[in-house]
């Protein structure tokens, strides 16, 4: 699953790496930092393993005040 | 008769000594209660989380702290309406646990601050400030990289609204949102703040301005020890 900042939250991290960037001389307009969690689910289907991740996240790997998350499912 | 108070250690807690050492010297009778534990000490009159990197800040501050087997016996005493104060990482910890609004977040800065801060009194009808004036200024120390205090406006409204804002940074160190250094929960037994007032109880020290928020707690565990002699 992927967590990142939520749109129009300040995210300093992102605008150190932005600015360090810019230093390097690339051009960048923005850059968000966020976390990759890497699960292994034993699941009968790819359906039922995003809905169990999905639970995962709203109750630790995500704070919704802050963070929107995305799952995404490799068989 | 002094007040039983219940210190929780977690692993990575780093001010629980301290936080038992002020309330002490202000007449408590606090100590440490390991992590875990299921169940709180007998006639627990108020819990502290103290300050510290429980469980080395993994995945978000706080957040792994809250399933540590004695949150269950928190989180019971807090709905029964038991006082329970988060100093800093106990701050952290009751935001992720849903037991106060809103969430601490990387400051601004992106760098450690660890020094004096001067913070206002919003009010001193709460179990933290009675021992302050409303508006008062108090100069007491945060150390925390962690420390801006986050919500939406419309939970910010919401707080004002309900009174719920306990002290503001007078210059904001760290971007919390509406200058915010500590809330509580809307029944007033649940108190958070990122200052660390158990560092700032001996004007030697700095400052002795830590001591009215832990002795104003300390004073409400008094009044409701009294008021329950009484009503027995």
């Amino acid at each position: 699953m992927l967590v990142r900042p939520k749109d129009g939250i300040l995210d300093p991290q992102g605008q150190a790496v932005e600015q360090s960037l810019r230093k390097l001389g690339f051009t960048v307009e923005q850059a968000r930092v966020g976390r990759v969690v890497d699960l292994d689910v034993d699941a009968s289907s790819a359906a039922e393993a995003r809905e169990r991740v999905d639970e995962m996240c709203k109750q630790l790997l995500a704070n919704p005040l802050i963070e929107a998350y995305e799952v995404e499912v490799h068989e | 008769m002094t007040s039983k108070i219940a210190v929780i250690q977690f692993p990575g807690s780093n001010d629980d000594r301290d936080a038992v050492w002020a309330l002490n010297a202000l007449g408590a009778d606090a100590s440490l209660v390991w992590h875990a534990r299921t169940e709180l000490p007998e006639r627990t009159a108020a819990v502290v989380l103290p300050g510290g990197f429980s469980y080395g800040d993994y995945l978000r501050c706080g957040a792994i702290a809250r399933f540590a087997p004695i949150m269950d016996a928190v989180t019971g005493f807090a709905a029964e309406g038991g006082l329970v104060l988060g100093i800093c990482n106990g701050f952290q910890i009751l935001c992720e646990a849903g037991l106060l609004p809103g969430v601490l977040r990387p400051n601004a800065s992106l760098s450690f601050i660890c020094r004096d801060v001067s913070l206002r009194v919003e009010r001193n009808d709460t179990a933290l400030t009675s021992r302050c004036e409303p508006g008062q200024s108090l100069v007491v120390p945060i150390k925390h990289h962690d420390g801006a205090w986050f919500a939406p406006p419309e939970l910010v409204e919401e707080l004002e609204a309900k009174g719920q804002i306990l002290l503001r940074y007078e210059d904001n160190p760290n971007g919390a949102t509406a200058d915010v250094a500590g809330v509580m929960n809307e029944s007033g037994n649940v108190l958070g703040l990122m200052p660390h007032p158990e560092h700032a109880v001996d004007p030697l020290l700095g400052s002795g301005d830590g001591a009215l928020i832990l002795a104003s707690l300390l004073d409400t565990v008094g009044e409701r020890a009294s008021g329950a002699l009484a009503l027995a």
